[in-house]
């Protein structure tokens, strides 16, 4: 990972001063706001190849993106011409139309990408996804073996059954890990969850909250007989917490990103019985659904709208350069890819199980981000054992109602 | 002082003032009686590498003229600062009509955001203030009593917590305190318990905090007391040992009262600096056991999709109210000392 950036940080360095504009565009400023992890790191290179003779290209790849895309964007001219974006942010952007519609610039320079790429919003182009992203089951099958679990756990309630194997045989006191670190982590564990029961969150057609119910109840029912397999502290993991925890060996089953697959499998950072005994899977179901318990997400390239038309269109050749088959061929276990170029391999097993198996993606609605900021603070009172379920749930929606009514989404 | 010449000398702080404090809460107020305008929805279809999906947007455009006009935003009044994340008078009112006694009123207003934060915040600066005036004051008795050339070591070393930013100090103890780390297994094993967390139990994160506030702002006590206690007159300590007084009785009667102004200085800024506890919380990822008005701030303009800056703005207004209500005591003490020495 550092050598990663090391590299990166150099690449732009030497760039930045030399003239190697292969990319066709002789002139433009491109910005490019970001996350921060191996595919994106990736894009950002690749797309600073572009950088020469009248055309910089500058990237801020940052966990902290979300808290200044807005304010960033709002300025005109914006401050960055392009922010990599996700189902939810795309919609953080949108909701203040922010990012410009794709069409004509896809037309004009997108020549190779796949239609499945488009993310169009009425029938707008609003973003270009290149990869795709959700959590899934990680297992270690040389532990399972030792428990007498013969087969991977597919549903949670076979997680909780390996779990009770894997204690009582004395291999793992914590055998179990999800990113429940309370906050944003800890409500898309929920989202994920819930999403298993195939559910609405909202009343269709409005911004009514629709949790406190049975499936809301059973959802969180669920994640906390899971926690109970976990380390104590759960409330502080995070996926970089679990990803260590997981390659230090601590852990049997966990629920982890996608992305991280490529780091958990290589040879850094762990050693090679645990590793090697690493095994991908898709989401699993639970409570006689069909629907794996996990969002699909996908991470795209949006334009921003106020800048000028040069410069959107420089930052859009830079950016397909970013996610050109070179690159993701050069990059292949980074992600999954969604451009051409791509082949499957045993890092993106689990997020291509989870998707085929039917996940759902994570809703694309303007008042989800409120409900998951209620989510993340209000169901860590119910895990601790200091309410109950139904309680936790009205607080939710409580949380949620005084949120949205001050974003205006309710009156 | 003539008061033309009180005016012009008071007149560069008067103006910074202003522009630096007084226009940016008057700003902070105006941006709390406000919400976002009603959003207006469409149904569009969204399409994706997952599929396509029937599902609410913003219209922008509708509403684009609207914020044109009135960037602020919607009129809320005092609406933010009574709803049920904030003030929460009429959940209150609920939680009391349903309260068969004291002990269950609580336990239903700690549910509520803006009181758990409240009764974090509150506790922290009530055992955190008194201790770091008593630890510091203890610290700087023992080093004044030092031999010369032991003092500049110690001093240097006593002030140690105090230069580490407070949100590295709280992530590297954050790190020392966890199960595998240096300090979370000596406690495991002192307390012969495999099982003991400090992070995962709410009351054990509190005194965690509370502990960590101590260490880390008694140094600032301590260095004030120690320049206070080379100013203690020398002839008055040494009368009060012919008077046959004892080491006990000499810090009682003569250096104590002689560093009142530096326990009411240290207090006040202490109030200040404790209610407004923050950096711990996120360092210890403690967000789930302890919350404080700052946090809830911070939570509300950072914590996740979206920014709430009606919330954050009545929560800081808030926040400055509580800090004058907890700091009139000490201004009504320090104002009858001045108008003692004038009178």
């Amino acid at each position: 990972m550092f050598l990663n950036k090391i590299t990166i940080a150099g690449a732009f360095m030497v760039l930045g001063s030399t003239a190697m504009a292969g990319c066709g565009i002789s002139s433009g400023n491109v910005k490019i706001l970001s996350n921060d992890f191996p595919a994106i790191q990736s894009v950002t290179a690749g797309a600073s190849a572009c950088a020469g003779d009248g055309v910089t290209v500058e990237a801020n790849l940052t966990k902290d993106h979300k808290d200044i895309m807005v304010a960033a964007l709002t300025a005109n001219p914006a401050q960055y011409t392009s922010v990599i974006a996700s189902n939810s942010t795309l919609v953080t952007l949108m909701n203040d139309g922010l990012v410009r519609p794709l069409d004509a610039l896809v037309a004009k320079h997108g020549a190779g990408l796949n239609p499945s790429q488009m993310i169009t919003v009425d029938g707008k182009i609003m973003a270009v996804a290149f990869g795709a992203n959700a959590q899934h089951l990680f297992s270690r099958s040389d532990i399972l073996k030792k428990a007498g679990v013969t087969s991977i756990p597919s549903t949670y309630e076979d997680v909780l059954v390996a779990a009770k194997a894997i204690k009582s045989a004395g291999l793992m006191d914590y055998p179990v890990a999800l990113n429940t670190k309370a906050g944003w982590n800890l409500g898309e564990e929920f989202v994920n969850m819930y999403m298993g029961t195939g559910a609405d969150f909202f009343k269709p057609g409005t911004a009514q909250v629709a949790v406190n119910n049975d499936h809301g109840v059973a959802t969180l029912n669920m994640l906390k007989s899971l926690v109970a397999y976990s380390n104590p502290d759960y409330l502080t993991y995070d996926s970089n917490a679990t990803q260590a925890e997981w390659e230090a060996g601590n852990l049997a089953l966990a629920t982890m990103w996608g992305t991280r697959g490529g780091a958990v499998l290589d040879d850094e950072g762990s050693t090679k019985a645990v590793s090697s005994n690493t095994v991908l899977t898709g989401a699993p179901t639970w409570g006689n659904n069909a629907r794996p318990a996990s969002t699909l997400w996908w991470d795209g390239i949006s334009i921003s709208a106020n800048i000028s038309d040069a410069d959107a269109e420089a930052t859009f050749v830079a950016m397909m350069n970013g996610i050109s088959s070179d690159v993701i061929k050069a990059n292949n276990s980074d992600t999954v890819w969604l451009g051409a170029g791509y082949t499957p391999s045993a890092a993106s097993a689990g997020v291509s199980a989870t998707a085929a198996d039917g996940a759902a993606p994570y809703p694309m609605l303007p008042f989800m981000g409120a409900l998951h900021g209620a989510l993340g603070a209000e169901i860590s009172d119910f895990l601790q054992g200091n309410e109950s379920a139904e309680q936790a749930l009205a607080d939710v929606e409580a949380a949620y109602t005084a949120a949205a009514t001050e974003k205006g989404f309710l009156k | 002082m003539k008061n033309r010449t009180f005016f012009w000398f008071i007149l560069p702080s008067l103006v910074t003032m202003i522009l630096f404090i007084a226009l940016p809460i008057g700003s902070v107020f105006i941006q709390s009686l406000h919400i976002e305008h009603d959003a207006v929805f469409k149904e569009v279809k969204n399409c994706g590498p997952f599929g396509c999906k029937l599902e609410i947007q913003v219209d922008v455009e509708a509403s684009a003229q609207l914020k044109e006009d009135r960037p602020l935003g919607k009129f809320n009044g005092f609406g933010t600062y009574n709803n049920r994340n904030h003030l929460a008078a009429s959940e209150l009112a609920q939680a009391w009509a349903d309260s068969p006694n004291w002990k269950i009123f609580l336990s239903k207003t700690y549910n509520l955001p803006f009181y758990r934060a409240l009764a974090f915040t509150l506790t922290y600066t009530f055992v955190v203030t008194p201790m770091v005036l008593l630890l510091g004051f203890c610290i700087a008795l023992g080093v004044n009593s030092l031999p010369k050339q032991f003092k500049g070591p110690t001093i240097f070393v006593s002030l140690l917590p105090m230069i580490v930013t407070p949100l590295i100090g709280s992530l590297i103890l954050f790190w020392m305190i966890d199960a595998e780390g240096i300090l979370g297994s000596t406690l495991q094993w002192l307390f012969e318990d495999p099982n003991l967390s400090l992070k995962a139990s709410p009351k054990l994160t509190w005194i965690m905090l509370i502990i960590y506030g101590i260490w880390h702002s008694a140094p600032f006590a301590f260095i004030v007391f120690y320049a206070g206690l080379q100013t203690v007159p020398t002839d008055t300590i040494e009368a009060a040992m012919i008077d046959g007084a004892s080491r006990w009785e000499r810090t009682r009667y003569v250096v104590l009262p002689h560093l009142v102004p530096l326990i009411v200085f240290i207090s006040l800024i202490q109030l200040m600096d404790n209610f407004r506890v923050f950096e711990p919380i996120v360092g210890f990822s403690a967000q789930a056991s302890a919350t404080s008005l700052s946090w809830i701030i911070f939570n509300d303009l950072a914590g996740g999709e979206g920014t709430f800056f009606g919330s954050a703005g009545a929560t800081s207004v808030l926040t400055i109210l509580g800090v004058a209500l907890l700091l009139i005591p000490v201004l009504l003490r320090t104002w009858r000392d001045f108008k003692g020495k004038v009178v």
